[in-house]
């Protein structure tokens, strides 16, 4: 062992030693990201990001029932096929209602930035009215669907159908739940950081399931129509 | 940024704060979101229903808008950007994109090939029993 370093030494390996991702500053306060100063993130950034990894492992498990659909879709086993099924009015406000609750969604979390509490309230109550909305219509349209003998046991297109868009309906169900539970915390707690946090994580849960029915609308109902 | 209190780099999925000077920021982003949204909707509906364009060109179609109608969502609503303060956001996303379009890329690359495949087994076995 040779002997300890000089302090100058000892010093600068406190810092990164290896010089890694450094700009030339010589370990001096570089702001970009990616170059490890300032030490860890903000905790609301970390939940985030978290928060947006399940997200895309939620919309990975999505696209294994998408597979399904895909490869299914064609084996109707002499039973109705998606043309005959599919109204695309009923879609098309479905549609509308998930993007409209996307919108006051956003718009709720500028008020909750804005530490507005009627306003954040306001919002989040549209969001969970247009989402009730596409929930119930779906609800009616399955009903519909048992009722003329086309249920999930039918055949293996309509197993999948059901199992994809059940699954996005589950999906909005439990957001729901989430929102209600939101708004009465916001209510009785106030905009606390950790309120603020699981608002946010709702806001990125609820933009998310309106990017799977994009997926859905298109790939099920408007491919699904043409037959 | 610094302008703010945020003295970290990274910015969150879906932070509204940090993105402040960006266009796809604030109540006018969500709004420019939702038209443009709307008028993606619009044309794929109005394209699934429509004699007007070439047909086998429809699917197609179809997919790219919804693929465009993503982007905007992702950009106007989840406020992810190519900036560096969403680097580690992008790379979680292009990761999942990945498997997504192998997953499904993938099963239907194979069924198809399957079902292609049973189809001449079936036809062979007519040809062999007349």
């Amino acid at each position: 062992m040779s002997a300890p370093a000089a302090p100058e030494a000892a010093r600068s390996d406190r810092h990164d030693p290896y010089a890694l991702g450094r700009g030339g500053h010589g370990g001096g306060g570089h702001e970009a990201t990616g170059h490890g100063e300032g030490g860890p993130a903000p905790k609301r950034t970390v939940v985030a990001y978290g928060f947006w990894i399940y997200l895309l492992s939620d919309i990975v498990m999505f696209s294994g029932f998408f597979a399904a659909y895909a490869v299914l879709s064609g084996e109707t086993a002499g039973g109705p096929t998606g043309a005959q099924i599919f109204g695309r009015g009923r879609v098309a406000i479905e549609t509308l209602c998930l993007l409209l609750s996307s919108y006051t969604c956003g718009l709720g979390s500028i008020a909750a930035t804005r530490g507005s509490r009627p306003a954040t309230l306001g919002w989040l109550a549209a969001t969970g009215v247009l989402g009730a909305l596409f929930l119930g219509i779906e609800l009616q349209e399955f009903a519909e669907l048992v009722n003329e003998g086309a249920g999930p046991q039918r055949s293996a297109f309509l197993s999948s159908f059901f199992a994809l868009v059940g699954l996005h309906g589950l999906h909005i169900g439990v957001g729901l739940l989430w929102l209600a539970t939101m708004m009465a915390q916001i209510w009785l707690k106030g905009f606390r950081p950790n309120v603020q946090r699981r608002l946010m994580c709702f806001n990125l849960f609820w933009h998310a399931l309106d990017i799977i029915w994009i997926g859905v609308f298109s790939i099920v109902y408007l491919l699904g129509y043409r037959g | 940024m610094s302008k703010h209190g945020h003295d970290h780099g990274d910015s969150a999925p879906g932070d509204e704060r940090i993105n402040a000077h960006e266009a796809a920021s604030g109540a006018r982003g969500y709004t420019i979101g939702l038209g443009l949204a709307l008028v993606l909707t619009a044309l794929s509906f109005w394209i699934a229903s429509t004699d007007l364009v070439w047909q086998p060109a429809v699917p197609t179609a179809i997919i790219v808008l919804a693929v465009a109608q993503m982007g905007v969502h992702l950009v106007f609503f989840l406020h992810v950007t190519t900036g560096p303060d969403n680097a580690n956001n992008v790379i979680a996303l292009a990761f999942g994109v990945l498997v997504v379009l192998l997953v499904i890329g993938g099963s239907m690359w194979i069924m198809t090939h399957l079902n292609h495949n049973m189809q001449m087994t079936a036809d062979a076995m007519k040809m062999r029993m007349p």
